[in-house]
């Protein structure tokens, strides 16, 4: 399993999975992206690189989540994937496979990213980590 | 789960406390009836009350609105007052949606008139408000020009004709807060908001064509423009859209960064503050404002769409007037006592509506003597209300009471009971027609997600922090 979501009153809640860190970050902006709409089905028409460094894995998700969601806001993108992750010392660079918003009906639109009840942690399995988003 | 039964305590009819205990500097005060305060201790919302409670800097207590339910940080539905000396200044204590908020306009029209053309009105706001997450702005803003719209708001739309001067008057703050400043948002807040002004946005935001249903207060509802029942109505809830999220956003982090000695001793992250003595508070409060005013030119460039369609609609004769305009996620400067001295506080109302008092200095002339318009929207397709500001609420509540129905269920639990198409078939059965950007956000958004707003409403009439003056119904929806 890439993510599940879980109840929140108000918001949207998710924990997403990864063997490593870098796929946790990628199954988080998969999970986000499809509370909107389907990323299966989002055509991968364009590449944007990103590159982002913070302090911590959380704050980096956070500012990776807010990233994706600026581009989706100011460049009127739907995300499909974000390939070829790596972090190291909290920089992340990755590649965000996307398509022109106006091809796709999304059911809502995400506010921003919380820190709600952030959490990333080292499982058995690998990682997991806790995100809720404003919607 | 917390057995809150065992701390809560009920001190009169529909009021609620918890005392103050370890880290508490004051305690919480819940305004729910039985019904409602069942519905809260089931989430986590009576715990984020506390955790505000255990604030510096926090006066009196931590307040938590009938309609209150868990949020980040602070809850939604939530009220607290900091000492500008001693406190701080939260983004997570106004909420992501900077200036969300409704304003609420009369028409010379009645039922009779419109309920005939209902699909034809509903279109033609459909087609004439950019709406849901497609939505782009008509405008393309230089940087002067947005750069003006965050210093000057309201000032700005009624400079280029898309206000007249009385929708100012009747806005809070006149839609200009002077403590904005727009080099504190970031050239990211602008990016985000430049495409987006003038647009209704998603989720629970909407504009909804209503009709009077009921008047409790005549001679109130006289002042406030409102004449008699079935009197048509035109009401508009949105917000300061993807710049005010990202001006959260930014401070948040920023304040993480900065002040990592005070956010890493907070049980939440979201509940972060900046010392008001800092120059982050400041550079905060400055792009706050800022957001405030984008979120008031906002509301007024709908207004304008919506004086447009009705005009093509029901011909050039039909007005709208602005009955007021109130924000319910902000934070102000207001005075206080506090025993018995006067004391200048940052109110911060997280989903909730500032309800002053008769009297009070920034109230519109026309209303000072009754007090301040309060604009109360219900869920998708339920009632909506007037009411008036009164003196317990400024005793009380911090001039606050609540914002709406308040949210129930989550958006994915309301997803797996309800579809859009069945939600639109009920409305349609109680004769109201609904016009969305997508049919698929409709269930979200389900009335059913919600609390019951009449008892919402009830409970702030009964207690005293909100007096009921008129419900509304509606005839059409325009859902973001």
């Amino acid at each position: 399993m890439k993510y599940k979501y879980l109840p929140h009153t108000s918001e949207a809640k998710f924990i997403a999975y990864g063997k490593n860190i870098d796929e946790v970050f990628r199954n988080s902006a998969l999970a986000m992206f499809n509370i909107l709409g389907e990323t299966t089905k989002v055509k991968p028409k364009k590449e944007l690189n990103i590159k982002i460094k913070a302090k911590s894995y959380e704050s980096l998700l956070y500012d990776f989540l807010d990233e994706l969601l600026f581009l989706h806001d100011t460049k009127r993108i739907f995300v499909h994937d974000v390939k070829n992750i790596k972090i190291k010392d909290f920089e992340l660079t990755g590649t965000v496979e996307c398509d022109d918003l106006k091809n796709y009906e999304l059911k809502s639109e995400l506010k921003a990213i919380t820190y709600n009840g952030m959490i990333i942690r080292k499982t058995k399995k690998g990682y997991e980590a806790t995100v809720v988003v404003d919607i | 789960m917390t057995d809150w039964d065992k701390k809560l305590k009920l001190i009169e009819k529909d009021v609620y406390e918890i005392a103050k205990e370890g880290n508490m500097q004051v305690p919480l005060k819940i305004f729910a009836s039985e019904k409602l305060i069942e519905k809260i201790k089931k989430d986590d919302s009576i715990q984020q009350g506390i955790n505000v409670a255990c604030l510096p800097g926090i006066q009196k207590q931590s307040i938590m609105m009938p309609d209150a339910h868990q949020g980040y940080g602070f809850p939604v539905g939530g009220v607290a007052a900091f000492d500008i000396e001693t406190g701080g200044i939260s983004p997570g204590g106004i909420g992501f949606d900077i200036n969300c908020g409704v304003r609420l306009l009369t028409t010379n029209l009645e039922r009779k008139d419109v309920e005939p053309k209902i699909k034809q009105i509903m279109n033609e706001l459909f087609n004439n408000i950019p709406c849901g997450v497609g939505g782009e702005s008509t405008l393309r803003l230089t940087d002067q020009e947005l750069d003006e719209v965050l210093n000057t708001g309201l000032d700005w739309t009624l400079k280029n004709g898309y206000a007249q001067k009385e929708d100012l008057e009747k806005c809070e703050e006149n839609g200009h807060m002077k403590t904005a400043d727009s080099s504190k948002v970031s050239q990211r807040a602008k990016s985000r908001g430049r495409k987006q002004l003038g647009t209704l946005g998603a989720g629970n935001h909407f504009v909804e064509v209503q009709i009077v249903d009921e008047i409790y207060d005549k001679e109130i509802a006289k002042i406030f423009g409102i004449t008699k029942k079935d009197q048509v109505v035109v009401m508009i809830h949105s917000g300061s859209r993807g710049l005010g999220h990202q001006v959260c956003s930014d401070y948040l982090r920023a304040i993480e960064d900065q002040f990592s000695d005070i956010v890493n001793k907070l049980p939440e992250k979201d509940l972060a503050y900046a010392p008001t003595n800092s120059k982050l508070a400041k550079d905060y409060l400055g792009a706050m404002s800022s957001s405030a005013n984008f979120g008031w030119c906002n509301r007024q460039l709908i207004t304008f769409y919506v004086r447009k369609a009705f005009n093509n609609t029901f011909g050039d004769k039909t007005k709208l007037n602005l009955v007021y305009d109130v924000a319910h996620n902000i934070a102000k400067v207001e005075e206080y006592k506090i025993d018995n001295e006067l004391k200048k506080l940052y109110v911060h109302r997280k989903g909730a509506t500032r309800a002053f008092g008769p009297g009070h200095k920034e109230i519109p002339k026309i209303y000072r003597d009754v007090g301040q318009p309060i604009i109360l929207p219900g869920s998708m397709g339920t009632a909506s209300y007037v009411l008036v500001g009164t003196d317990k609420a400024m005793n009380e509540t911090f001039s606050s009471t609540p914002h709406g129905a308040g949210r129930l269920m989550s958006r994915h639990e309301a997803n797996s009971l309800f579809t859009g198409e069945q939600i639109t078939k009920d409305l349609e059965k109680q004769k109201i027609y609904i016009k969305a950007a997508s049919v698929r956000g409709i269930s979200e958004e389900a009335p059913n997600a919600y609390k019951d707003v009449d008892e919402v409403v009830k409970v702030a009439d009964e207690v005293g922090i909100g007096k009921k003056i008129v419900r509304l119904r509606p005839l059409g929806v325009i859902k973001g």
